[in-house]
């Protein structure tokens, strides 16, 4: 196996061999490894297959902005991981990974075809191709490009890994460890400021802590040896905390930021076991200084993609800080000097290496260098082609022409196993413009750089544009005293020697012989678009960089075109003929690279994904086979499964029981909000469209709450419990909501009223008796009390003691039956109910759920706010005049009830439906109309609640229908998928319209 | 995600507050002799700028108490903020 290890590094353990299998074979490699450098070791480059063309594709970068090393992880259905950057995935013993986008293996790959059939799949291939016929997109065309699209495998179980959040403050937060970033954080938390400093690699010390060029140096150091000094120092502040493995997602407002913490996926597999994998960080911080560096800029020239071409920086730390070199016969393909750093590195282990500088010339102190080591340098020269299918073998170089726009003189043909490129570098300006701040386009080097600031915020260091490190470290100095109004002289006597300059000649298309038709000049790696796609869609009048990005899938993958988006624009400029300054950039969004839905997620999985409640009768339920319905986020009894029925069968059962004998349902949930306060039956006669003030103490009274537009909000009973005391019910749902309603017009309307409203909903449990044996069960439980009809009617309230507890009991109806509810402390909840349930054994008392419930309110025509309501219902849509003032002068919503569209008679109007088959039971939701032969056909209205009646033994239901009210007896149709229903429309109360039952 | 001051209890997390939409809408006192459009300017009509807009807030999850916020809605700055019944602040018309 060949060795690409070819020097010991203080990053890399060689104590520690680490075995590892990629696309099914064992490799080794060592602590401090990466993916990519372990396979780089191994003379691995080729890792995966282009996205659309299925080119082979070799590791380009060293970090996250990795296009093509991104790979699966693992093999297990619930741990599997797809797309992950092997540039930045640390080695751990039994690493599992393997090459994506490609059938049958990365080396030989059935979807390679697609390269030679490239002109017939330009851009916007898709929108063009798939249009006709129509038919053919839902069985042919789909399932086709499905099976095609995407990248990696998502796992098929859930993750069972722990995820954490955590909430944290700090007065400043530094992101990035590099040379500025670790300046800015020693400053701040020498200043006595509370700082959090985030990077996201393993070590701190960016690019500079490998740098080990003898012209770059601080104070007669290395400057990698002074930064490590530095990095010493900062770890004795006691101010500081510093997390590695930490990058930064979101830049959100207000200086709130969303950062994921890597704590075990560099672990080996025995050792992630119970451990949290990943923690998100919500930091607020109240200064951020940024200083995220800078990406080097790949070339666009024919042929750019062959596993083996990498950023010269990259293939520089792959040598210097992971002791492995990218090939034994480099070339260097250069606009600016930071390619020689490169260079004289190379020549110093040995590699012998040669550079093509676009520049005519050039002659800072690192090029004298590289000129007297000997390295062979070609100026004003141009890559036009490169050769080698797996791996590059061989290109092309041509010279350049004066104005740098076409190419002159003889080909050369120069061989190499590797080609390294620089393009210069790339401020990391996405945390700048994510916060808010504006863009400045610098002509000189073509780049963005942070302009204006929105929040409190400062870009250093490369990310703001200075490259050099003498500027590096002068100017963060200046801007971290100022922006932190501290003065600091730490670095007062720096000394810095950098022989770097910031010359370069910047070309986004190089130019070729070959018609841009005929080649491959890639701009984005992973979504394989090239120059050619981004010339053809201006071609196609795309104007706006949003809409070209779109059209080509420029930017799109999951790198976020953190390599291409430079050459798009810049191609775009070029083509266009404008200036690069004026086109703006896309938009850059958060998360700057992707996060697993687990660090989203947290601990808010499974039980805990959402906020359950419980009433205290709910073990009771469970041990008697309740089926649970979510009712907000309360768990209420469905029905009760009794000896294996189904709902059918179980809720016919409890239906008749309860109209038979009797029934007992869990009330607790419903909304309670205690009022007092002199002012409290003026206050319901403002939130309620009937009138209060008369209500007798110990009376209870029905009410209908409307919005100030007039529609139905909420409706219940309310009950005057003495002069200034009410206790009112809301709907379960609605509980929460008519409290907020309640307190807004409280505080910002009727300031001058005296009411005090406390929301009591878990204070009580209640249970609901009802049937003609109630009273007789009642009487068991409370024989102190006198049940007859002169001293406790219907609507009305008592207090009573059940074994010295206090109970309110109302006598009330939702079933249109005699029935009583009774409201204890919600502590004894569960004993009342068990006492009930014992107290009415010999009368067949028979617990029955929501579905029941709506069913016997049904068969009463009594409304469900939010089924048989939706926002667009008056009283009056629901037949319910009778429940509104005639005689208040003003109460919520009032006014809106004669606007001009509240008066119209054609609104969709409350009305009960009989089905000419009894049998037959309608859907909730089905759509009503007269006339199913005229086209279109016209809608009428819909069912909004059905049921098959065991009491009436036939199907009711209610429904709105436009100009309802004036239709009874109509015949009305509902057309199915299958039939058309016939119905008849009805009155809304299907049985006891005389209220007989409710003294029965 | 924004900090606001609550009045009452001082810096909270935005997840902690509901919006109410635009402030110093009074509800008229006497509904019954308006118009139908006079009465539609108070039920519909918002002004929604980009800029300088005054806002009522609820700290719903906290003190539940509503209160007045100036807020920037071209950049989410909020400038001031005050006690329902509270003259606005005079410098942000």
């Amino acid at each position: 196996m060949p060795n690409y290890r070819i020097h010991k590094t203080e990053y890399i353990d060689e104590t520690k061999r680490v075995s590892f299998k990629y696309d099914g074979k064992t490799y080794f490699g060592y602590d401090g490894d990466t993916l990519a450098s372990a396979l780089l070791a191994n003379g691995i480059h080729l890792v995966g297959r282009s996205f659309k063309y299925h080119r082979p594709r070799g590791i380009v970068s060293c970090g996250a902005e990795e296009p093509n090393a991104i790979c699966q992880i693992g093999s297990k259905k619930d741990l599997t991981e797809p797309n992950v950057r092997a540039t930045e995935l640390e080695l751990y013993e039994g690493l599992e990974a393997s090459s994506q986008n490609c059938w049958p293996n990365v080396k030989f790959d059935i979807g390679g075809i697609n390269n030679f059939i490239s002109p017939l799949i330009p851009a916007g291939f898709y929108y063009k191709t798939f249009m006709w016929p129509k038919s053919f997109w839902k069985k042919v065309y789909e399932p086709l490009i499905r099976l095609s699209a995407g990248l990696g495998k998502s796992p098929t179980e859930p993750d069972p890994d722990i995820y954490d959040h955590k909430y944290v403050h700090y007065d400043v937060l530094v992101i990035g460890g590099g040379v500025s970033g670790i300046i800015a954080a020693k400053m701040a938390a020498k200043n006595n400021l509370k700082t959090l400093l985030v990077d996201d690699k393993k070590i701190l010390g960016g690019s500079t802590i490998y740098q080990n060029n003898e012209s770059i140096k601080i104070d007669d150091k290395l400057s990698s040896e002074w930064l490590k000094n530095e990095i010493q120092e900062i770890k004795k502040l006691s101010n500081l905390t510093i997390k590695t493995r930490t990058s930064i997602a979101a830049y959100h407002g207000y200086n709130f930021l969303l950062a994921k913490e890597n704590l075990t996926d560099h672990l080996p597999e025995e050792k992630k076991k119970n451990k949290i994998r990943q923690r998100l960080w919500k930091i607020r911080a109240k200064k951020v200084v940024i200083a995220t560096g800078s990406i080097e800029r790949p070339l666009v020239f024919n042929n750019n993609d062959r596993p083996g071409i990498l950023l010269s920086n990259s293939i520089n730390k792959y040598l210097d800080y992971y002791g492995v070199t990218c090939g034994e016969n480099i070339i260097l393909f250069t606009n600016n000097d930071s390619a020689y750093e490169t260079s004289i590195s190379l020549h110093k282990k040995g590699i012998k290496n040669i550079i093509v500088d676009l520049r005519k010339s050039a002659s800072s102190e690192l090029i004298k260098q590289a000129e007297s080591l000997g390295i062979k340098i070609y100026f004003n020269h141009v890559v036009t082609n490169t050769f080698g299918y797996r791996k590059i073998n061989s290109l092309e170089i041509m010279k350049l022409s004066e104005d740098g726009n076409t190419t002159i003189g003889d080909k050369i043909k120069l061989s190499c196993d590797c080609l390294g490129m620089s393009g210069g570098w790339t401020p990391m300006v996405h945390m700048h413009t994510q916060s808010g701040g504006k863009l400045d386009f610098r002509d000189k080097d073509q780049v963005f750089l942070p302009k204006e600031n929105s929040q409190d915020q400062i870009s250093v260091g490369s990310c703001n544009g200075d490259f050099d490190l003498e500027n590096i470290i002068d100017k963060t100095v200046n801007k971290i005293n100022k922006f932190l109004d501290i003065d600091n002289q730490d670095y007062q006597e720096t000394n810095i020697i950098c022989s770097k300059e910031n010359d370069k000649r910047n070309i986004w298309l190089l130019p070729n012989k070959i018609p841009l038709g005929k080649t491959k000049c890639f701009i984005d790696f992973q979504n394989d678009s090239t120059a050619k796609d981004i010339k053809l869609a201006l071609k196609e009048g795309f104007r706006s960089i949003e809409h070209v990005k779109r059209y080509t899938t420029t930017g799109m993958a999951t790198d976020q075109g953190k390599l291409s988006n430079m050459h798009a624009l810049g191609i775009i400029a070029d083509t266009a003929g404008v200036k690069m300054g004026t086109l703006g950039t896309t938009t850059f969004r958060p998360p700057f690279t992707p996060l697993t839905f687990g660090t989203l997620v947290g601990r808010n999985v499974g039980k805990f994904f959402e906020v359950v409640r419980k009433t205290s009768m709910h073990e009771w339920h469970v041990e008697n086979n309740a089926e649970f319905e979510n009712v907000g986020q309360w768990k209420r009894p469905w029905y009760y499964a009794k000896n294996g029925e189904n709902m059918h069968d179980a809720v016919q059962r409890e239906s008749k029981a309860a109209r038979d004998s009797a029934g007992i349902l869990d009330a607790s949930t419903l909304g309670k909000i205690d009022i007092q306060g002199t002012d409290a039956s003026e206050f319901l006669n403002r939130v309620y469209t009937n009138a209060w003030s008369k209500l007798a103490i110990g009376k209870c009274r029905y009410g209908l709450m409307l919005n100030e537009d007039g529609m139905v909000y909420d409706d219940g009973v309310t009950t005057r419990i003495s002069e200034n005391h009410f206790l009112m019910t809301t709907t379960t749902g609605g509980a929460a909501n008519v409290l907020s309603k309640l307190e807004d017009y409280l505080q910002t309307e009727w300031p001058e009223l005296d009411v005090y409203l406390t929301s009591v909903t878990d204070h009580y449990s209640t249970a609901s008796i009802c049937g003609p044996n109630s009273k007789k069960i009642l009487n068991k439980l409370f024989p102190n009390l006198d049940l007859s009809d002169e001293n406790f009617p219907h609507m009305s309230f008592k207090e009573d003691k059940l074994e010295n507890i206090n109970c309110r009991i109302m006598r009330i109806s939702f079933t249109g039956e005699l029935s009583y509810e009774i409201n204890i402390e919600s502590k004894y909840g569960n004993s009342l109910w068990k006492m009930c349930i014992e107290a009415g054994k010999e009368f067949n008392l028979t617990p029955y759920g929501t579905e029941t419930m709506h069913l016997l309110r049904a068969e009463k025509g009594f409304i469900i706010v939010g089924q048989d309501t939706d926002g667009t219902m008056t009283p009056s849509d629901l037949q319910m005049d009778w429940i509104v003032s005639k005689k208040k002068y003003d109460f919520i919503g009032k006014r809106s009830l004669y606007r001009s569209d509240t008066i119209r008679e054609d609104r969709k109007q409350l009305v009960g439906l009989l089905t000419d088959d009894p049998k037959e039971i309608l859907e909730e939701g089905a759509q009503i109309v007269s006339d199913i032969k005229s086209k279109p056909i016209d809608m009428l209205g819909h069912v909004t609640s059905s049921y098959f009646s065991p009491n009436l033994n036939k199907s009711i239901a209610l429904a709105v229908v436009r100009s309802g009210k004036t239709m009874k007896g109509q015949k009305l149709i509902i057309p199915m998928e299958n039939k058309n229903i016939n119905v008849t429309v009805s009155d809304t109360i299907f049985l006891d319209k005389e209220n007989k039952r409710l003294n029965a | 995600m924004f900090l606001i001051n609550c009045p009452f209890c001082g810096e909270r997390d935005q997840s902690e507050f509901s919006s109410g939409g635009e402030a110093h809408i009074v509800r008229p006192k006497q509904p019954t002799e308006l118009s139908d459009d006079e009465w539609a300017e108070y039920l519909f009509m918002r002004k929604n700028i980009k800029g300088i807009q005054f806002e009522r807030w609820n700290h719903v999850h906290g003190c539940r108490k509503w209160f007045n916020v100036v807020r920037d809605t071209s950049n989410d700055k909020i400038l001031s903020v005050y006690k329902m019944g509270e003259k606005p602040p005079v410098n942000y018309k």
